[in-house]
């Protein structure tokens, strides 16, 4: 082996290490605060699986699809309950209930300079039934079928659009349901061109989008970013911001410092010790938007010890709701004990429980456990479900239950709860539209017990046989008149609280950090009501 | 340089152990994700679907098939260049490791370049200083390599060099900025940009590598300065290096030159397997520094039951291990003469 000689060697090496540190140190100039053009959001990206709102089910592409698509008809985001027009200007309701006429928006136009028609709108739905993938329940739910679809929803002409249904409804169900982010309409030549094998172009649009609103889609790279770009042409008027970003951050304090230097707009994923330490920074605010998902205990009724009234009663006296929000939540979540989240049409607030050890005692003593009793609980090992559940096995200690925690990743728990081989769950609930029959027939729906039922949502994982309650939501379900609607499921959401296998516990918040001069930046109650149309900054944010 | 010499039969036999290798890892990975009690369907569909939805899901995914069949059929694709769709990003699995794995490999290099540049010599120079304060420091710099996690001194290394200093740009690849100018064909972000002309994306691009790369370089520091440390302390005790001295050859020469020159063969080894731990990705430097490399890929996939994803991402880290490992077999064939069959 030779070698170079020492004096030579160090020479080069310094040479190298010399040129190394200049490149870097010339870099440094090169970097850039976001520019007073674009918004850049820090998030939580991970879980974006697919840009085709007919298949995307988390809330990344939910989120994606309000911004790069319209609908027939919007959410009104200050006050749910009110219906917009979208693409559809107006729409008529048939006196036999089932017949809805959509009336479409002339002079609209897509990305692509196609004009968006009814035939659009028409095929968009159609699409959805025929792919029947994971949201597709949203409009199937209205009794369309791929052998039906065709027939039941049509393009009449080039702006009218009619719906039928299979049933009638309560209108504003149907509505809602067409509002919602699955009923995105697609731009029907750009996405057809794109088809493969018969896939209604759903390969293509998984990751491209082809849609008429405010934004379109710049890049995407998976765990990375998504940039969207501003459509100049939008029919509502072009948006304030040239781009958005969407950087995949995973962790609260890069996020956090991103933000403090600019380098970042907007933050979503902060940690309380975070939020708290930003409130004290006059750069950022910090707002909270609550949520629709809720947190909640599900006990599963095959286990005869959580069968008895009593205990399920005794349990809802047990969980100490302030202590944990004030200590583990701090301020991501709120109690909430109903099963209709806030900013829900016709949710109730009422938080009739909180901790009394001595009033669960006993109702424990009432049903012949006066010495406790032993039972498992099924928990994602994550913050912050698992460290609820370390709480509350403290407290259940207190009256003699012993509780055992069964920790998993999210995917294992929830194959065990869908299997109904729990006793207990502690999980999280989202409903998918802003209508409140997506939490009734979640929490008080339950028309097949069998194994074999072909619906598997919270009353029949835990075993709840309830046909008093699956007629009274099914009434809700079809009941014309909205004010007799929002008393049934106000009756409904009584009725579950004060008896039931759930234990409801808190409800979300989202937690909103933006640097000071940033507005516009629009987060309504559910993950497809998110806006970014209006997203401004002043000078010096 | 020593003259080249053909690797000897012990490395052909390595590399016809390969295949055998690789299907073990495959199989035992693929059964490991197959009898774990989660339903990857469950991904694709939500929560909320129905029974009818998740069975076609499961149908889809081949997951209705015996196990057998679902790994031969694997294994046919597999043979084809086909590692299947992730479930998690919904694209093919081989796009997306050809996307993370670039990431993963401009931090691994520029940290080993970092490790190999300030290890190798800070362990010289603790071996030739043995027992003085040069040496005590040394290794407490390398004690603090190996016992600092990762997370905390990525974080402090954000706020004091990002946050504070300003020295460095903030998590991520690239500024927002710079986004969309450069079109990939390497992978390689500097290399892309370099290839482009865009010398303004390639500089912000090693801007933003620097710092993970020197968090993940100090714990390449921290071993190889140790080993050196050991080979050089081995090599100094030997006799030709007192013959060396007694020639009257200068410290420096016996030290760099011929000391150097005798630990450089083992540590060729432990220079590459600590560059392949480290092109396996590391996941928690990824995350912090919101890097989407290799590491992130398979541990997101892992946690979300995205299994294709899981045999194509340990395929490419066991690719790697056995590829540089046979490097490194042949190397120290090739450079070393007592390694050679006579």
């Amino acid at each position: 082996m030779s070698h170079l000689p020492c004096g030579r060697r160090a020479r080069v090496l310094f040479l190298v290490a010399g040129a190394f540190v200049a490149l870097v140190l010339s870099g440094a100039p090169a970097r850039a605060r976001t520019p007073a053009d674009m918004a850049v959001i820090a998030w939580q990206l991970d879980e974006l699986i697919s840009l085709d709102p007919a298949e995307a089910y988390e809330f990344a592409g939910a989120e994606i699809a309000a911004n790069v698509y319209d609908r027939l008809v919007y959410y009104n985001i200050d006050a749910p309950e009110e219906i917009l027009g979208g693409i559809a200007e107006r729409w008529d309701i048939g006196a036999d209930g089932r017949t809805y006429t959509f009336h479409i928006r002339d002079g609209v136009r897509f990305q692509s300079g196609n004009p968006v028609t009814a035939l659009d709108a028409a095929w968009s739905l159609q699409r959805v039934v025929l792919l029947n993938k994971g949201p597709a329940f949203i409009l199937t739910q209205l009794g369309l079928t791929p052998d039906t679809v065709a027939r039941r929803v049509r393009a009449v002409d080039e702006r009218t659009l009619v719906l039928e249904t299979d049933r009638p409804f309560a209108p504003s169900f149907v509505l809602n349901g067409l509002g919602s982010w699955v009923s995105s309409v697609l731009d029907r030549q750009t996405v057809l061109a794109h088809e493969e094998n018969g896939d209604l172009g759903n390969g293509w649009l998984k990751t491209h989008t082809a849609g008429s609103g405010p934004f379109s889609l710049g890049v995407w790279r998976p765990n990375e970013m998504v940039l969207l770009n501003r459509f100049e042409g939008y029919w509502q008027g072009a948006p304030a911001m040239k781009r958005v970003a969407l950087r995949h951050v995973p962790e609260s304090a890069p996020q956090r410092l991103m933000l403090e230097k600019g380098d970042a707009d907007i933050a979503r994923n902060l940690s309380p010790d975070d939020q708290a330490a930003l409130a004290r920074n006059p750069a950022i605010t910090v707002r909270r938007v609550p949520q629709s998902a809720l947190y909640y205990l599900g006990l599963n009724q095959k286990n005869p010890i959580l069968a008895r009234p009593e205990v399920r009663e005794a349990l809802k006296w047990l969980i100490d709701y302030e202590g944990i929000e004030r200590n583990i939540l701090q301020g991501s979540k709120k109690p909430h004990q109903t099963f209709l989240p806030e900013g829900f049409p016709g949710a109730l607030a009422d938080t009739p429980y909180h901790l009394d050890l001595e009033r669960a005692r006993a109702l424990l003593a009432q049903a012949g456990l006066a010495d406790g009793f032993s039972v498992t609980m099924d928990v994602r090992n994550t913050y912050p479900t698992a460290d609820v559940a370390q709480v509350i096995q403290a407290t259940w200690a207190k009256v003699g239950i012993h509780l055992e925690i069964l920790p998993g990743d999210n995917k294992q728990t929830l194959t065990r709860y869908r299997a109904r081989q729990h006793d207990i769950y502690i999980g999280r609930w989202a409903p998918d539209y802003l209508d409140p029959h997506g939490n009734a027939q979640g929490f008080a729906w339950n028309p097949d017990n069998s194994d074999t039922s072909p619906t598997t949502l919270l009353a029949w994982r835990n075993n709840w046989v309830i046909p008093d309650l699956t007629a009274r939501t099914e009434a809700a379900l079809v009941e014309p008149d909205s004010g007799v609607r929002r008393q049934r499921y106000q009756d409904l959401q009584r009725a579950v609280l004060a008896d039931s296998p759930y234990v409801i516990m808190f409800q979300d918040i989202n937690v909103i950090a933006e640097r000071v001069g940033v507005t516009g930046f629009a987060v309504g109650p559910n993950f497809d009501v998110v806006y970014y149309r209006a997203i401004r900054k002043d000078s010096g944010s | 340089m020593g003259r080249f010499r053909a690797p000897g039969r012990g490395f052909w036999g390595g590399l016809a152990a390969v295949p055998v290798t690789v299907l073990g890892l495959l199989l035992v990975t693929f059964v490991i994700g197959r009898v774990i009690p989660v339903d990857p369907a469950l991904g694709l569909v939500g929560d909320r679907a129905s029974a009818d939805a998740l069975a076609a899901a499961r149908t889809g995914l081949g997951l209705d098939l015996p196990l057998w069949r679902q790994f031969l059929a694997y294994l046919g694709a597999v043979a084809r260049g086909d590692l299947g769709m992730s479930v998690l990003t919904g694209r093919p699995v081989l796009e997306d490791v050809a996307r993370v794995f670039p990431a993963t490999l401009e931090l691994a290099t520029l940290a080993t370049v970092l490790g190999v540049g300030l290890g190798v010599p800070a362990g010289v120079v603790a071996a030739a200083r043995r027992g003085t304060w040069i040496d005590h420091g040394l290794r407490v710099v390398g004690l603090l390599g190996y016992s600092v996690p990762v997370f905390w001194l990525g974080l402090m290394g954000l706020l004091l060099f990002y946050a504070r200093l300003d020295w460095v740009p903030g998590p991520g690849r690239l500024d927002v900025l710079y986004e969309g100018l450069v079109e990939p064909r390497t992978g390689l972000l500097v290399v892309d940009a370099l290839l482009a002309g865009e010398g303004e994306v390639a500089r912000n691009a090693l801007a933003h590598l620097i710092l993970p790369a020197s968090i993940l370089g100090l714990f390449s520091v921290a071993s190889i300065a140790r080993m050196t440390r050991a080979l050089m302390l081995d090599q100094l005790r030997q006799e030709y290096i007192t013959t060396a001295r007694l020639k009257g050859l200068s410290e420096a020469r016996v030290l760099w030159g011929h000391a150097l020159g005798n630990a450089a063969v083992p540590l060729l080894t432990v220079i590459v397997l600590s560059y392949a731990s480290l092109l396996e990705g590391s996941v928690l430097t990824e995350i912090v520094f919101s890097w989407p490399g290799l590491g992130f890929y398979i541990t997101n996939s892992l946690l979300n039951a995205d299994m294709n994803a899981v045999l194509g991402g340990t395929l490419v880290v066991g690719a790697v291990f056995i590829g540089l490992n046979l490097l490194s077999d042949g190397l120290y064939r090739v450079l070393d003469p007592r390694t050679r069959p006579p």
